[in-house]
């Protein structure tokens, strides 16, 4: 019975060492490299972030990557499709097409060759159904504007209207919508942040007045504000960035507001205090950076809801003024040709859904890592 | 309960007050009068118009009577109309505008809660991910753009439903569709998110424990806990719809509230705008109101005078 009880000599203390004992548990994170770390994971918002980035590069040098001018008209070469060298299987190869339906063949492709100047040249036809079957004719004419017109460089996006190159026009128009809600959002993140913070730090009288006002204010529609705010001031591109302002800001107040009566009365903002922190130390040090995440998931929601009120109000005819362009208008332009020439319409467009739906994706995805609690 | 609501109403009436001055001052404050250079009147013939309009009272009566014909529901009268009410033209033009917001909420609601339900019953699944996918790009997507792609295809390509105007049901598809995705898609991401709380909840496991089948669990015990949070944001929606109308019936050519404001901001017809203004106010803080008190009663948790 000895053998149960083993000799002390066989055990060793094994030698701790602290530097070790940090080896095993993992590496601090700080809140920020643990939400990167996050958002990195998420595949949606990488994806947005992606679009977002290739649209602003897009938005900055795409204007100058063909030779064409926003502003430079010439009708003779107006409403030409998007011809992109070995892109025609995506139906950018620069052709017109229709089909027509008549009693007879040749009628039906008279009409088809109407369409096109009568350029027999140019414009391919074929019969689908010559009517032989008791039914209509029909008949489909494709004709190439970009053989009939001689026109050696291709516009990527097509024309205007007016002959306008329609890429420059898109990539301008999403500088000058960028730029609107960019300028918006960060705007009401200032006067919001500033306006909840102060609502919430120094609360009792000064936030029951501060409250009160933004709920007056909150029942005016930011629809009627920013229509009567453009009315009275010309449309142009500040006036539309105030406009936006005037009502934007008041959710980011909230929501600072809110948090900083929660965090405010928490232990540790007590024991900064006690320990004589200024007014100034413990905004900075302990409320802003703790309320930072929320006020940007809120900006990022922002932005893209400043860019719907920017092309909304350009579809009322409260947009800018002719000569510029965002993507509002050229929206709006697109619509006066819808059904003959849909392609004007098409790429601002698909530019601003896009950005809409990059933007909200990144916002979403920023949320779940700003708050995993959120996430189910 | 009682002492909550009569606050809320002096605030809403506060409120409406404060929109009716600043819209009244803002209006005297554009360029342009009634009388078009068109028109070429003697200056005795402007001064009679002018008199009839009461645009020759000093400002701080012209103040009064507006506030007062409010009361009387009085909005004045129109600019581009010759003598007729603007509180008649909101009346005529209310009824297609109001056909096409209920259809949509309608409408955007019941697919959107049939799509989050779907997207939670089968959670990280193929058919969660296509749902999650559609509120995505229906809540990104401007319902103006969206208007765009259903007119060029079904109208005019496919030729399933007219483009525009509006006269009889199937004049009412095309814009209600457009109206609707954007509730579609809160309503789905809505519905999935609380859908999949209340199925992680202890009594569906219980109910699943004692053999409850599927179906009845997601229907009989899930649905009816997830669909009351789901009420509180019908109100929201209802707002948002209103921006909609504004853009979407003047795509279809469909004659409500919203193509007349419009058109009315290309002709500088102040009255009308100002009387959609205040139209529009009214509605959002009616809507605004019911949403608080539905809260309160739905969910007696959340208190109602908060912040004392």
């Amino acid at each position: 019975m000895e053998n149960h009880k083993p000799s002390k000599d066989l055990f060793v203390p094994v030698e701790r060492e602290e530097e070790e004992q940090h080896e095993i548990g993992r590496p601090s994170l700080s809140f920020w490299k643990d939400s990167m770390i996050r958002l990195r994971k998420n595949k949606a918002a990488m994806v947005g972030l992606f679009l977002l980035i290739l649209i602003a590069f897009m938005a900055i040098f795409g204007p100058y990557m063909n030779q064409y001018t926003a502003n430079e008209q010439d009708l003779s070469r107006a409403k030409i499709p998007a011809k992109v060298e070995g892109l025609g299987w995506l139906g950018m190869d620069g052709t017109l097409s229709t089909v027509e339906e008549a009693d007879t063949v040749e009628s039906a492709q008279a009409s088809a060759l109407a369409r096109y100047s009568n350029d027999e040249e140019n414009t391919e036809i074929n019969v689908l159904n010559d009517g032989s079957d008791g039914g209509q004719a029909r008949v489909e004419a494709i004709h190439d504007p970009y053989a009939a017109k001689d026109i050696e460089n291709n516009f990527w996006f097509g024309t205007d209207g007016l002959g306008r190159d329609q890429w420059t026009r898109v990539w301008e128009g999403t500088r000058i919508s960028l730029y609107i809600a960019l300028l918006a959002a960060a705007i009401d993140m200032v006067i919001g942040v500033a306006y909840g913070g102060i609502s919430a730090y120094y609360g009792g009288r000064v936030d029951n007045y501060m409250q009160r006002f933004i709920e007056i204010i909150t029942g005016i529609p930011n629809l009627v504000v920013v229509v009567l705010m453009i009315l009275i001031m010309d449309p142009g591109i500040l006036s539309i960035t105030i406009a936006l302002v005037i009502t934007g800001w008041i959710p980011m107040a909230r929501i600072v507001r809110g948090q900083v009566l929660k965090l405010k009365s928490q232990e540790f903002v007590l024991a900064s205090q006690t320990l004589g922190s200024s007014d100034g130390r413990v905004i900075r040090k302990h409320l802003v950076p703790n309320v930072m995440g929320l006020i940007i998931i809120n900006t990022m929601f922002t932005i893209p809801s400043a860019i719907f009120f920017e092309a909304f109000l350009s579809f009322i005819g409260l947009g800018l003024p002719t000569p510029q362009a965002s993507l509002g208008t050229l929206i709006d332009e697109g619509f006066k040709s819808l059904q003959i020439y849909p392609f004007i319409l098409f790429w601002p467009a698909l530019v601003l859904s896009i950005l809409m739906i990059g933007f909200n994706v990144l916002a979403d995805g920023l949320r779940d890592a700003f708050d995993p609690k959120m996430r189910e | 309960m009682v002492r909550y609501i009569l606050e809320r109403l002096v605030y809403m009436f506060i409120t409406l007050l404060l929109i009716a001055t600043l819209t009244f001052f803002l209006m005297k404050l554009l360029p342009g009068t009634p009388l078009s250079a068109a028109d070429k009147l003697s200056e005795e013939q402007q001064a009679i118009v002018l008199e009839k309009y009461g645009l020759n009272d000093p400002l701080p009566v012209q103040y009064f009577n507006y506030i007062t014909g409010l009361f009387q529901g009085d909005l004045g009268l129109s600019f581009q109309f010759d003598n007729r009410e603007v509180s008649t033209i909101l009346l005529e033009r209310m009824g297609p505008s109001m056909t096409l917001g209920a259809q949509a909420l309608l409408f955007g609601t019941i697919i959107g809660m049939l799509l989050g339900l779907v997207a939670a019953i089968y959670h990280n699944g193929f058919l969660d991910y296509s749902s999650t996918f559609i509120a995505v790009v229906g809540k990104s997507i401007p319902s103006f753009v969206f208007a765009g792609i259903l007119q060029f295809y079904l109208g005019v390509q496919w030729g399933l439903f007219p483009v525009a105007l509006w006269e009889g049901w199937e004049y009412t598809v095309l814009p209600t569709i457009a109206l609707a995705i954007f509730p579609i898609a809160i309503a789905a991401r809505y519905m999935r998110t609380e859908m999949l709380e209340v199925l992680g909840s202890d009594f569906i496991t219980t109910a699943r424990a004692k053999g409850v089948n599927r179906f009845g669990v997601v229907f009989k015990h899930g649905l009816r806990n997830a669909l009351i949070p789901l009420v509180t944001i019908i109100g929201p929606l209802a707002v948002s719809l209103m921006t909609g109308t504004l853009v979407i019936e003047n795509i279809f050519s469909v004659p409500g509230i919203g193509e007349q404001f419009v058109k009315s901001i290309n002709t500088n017809d102040y009255p009308i705008i100002m009387g959609t203004t205040l139209f529009f106010s009214f509605l959002f803080i009616l809507i605004i109101l019911i949403i608080d008190l539905l809260y309160g009663l739905i969910d007696p948790r959340i208190r109602l005078t908060e912040g004392d």
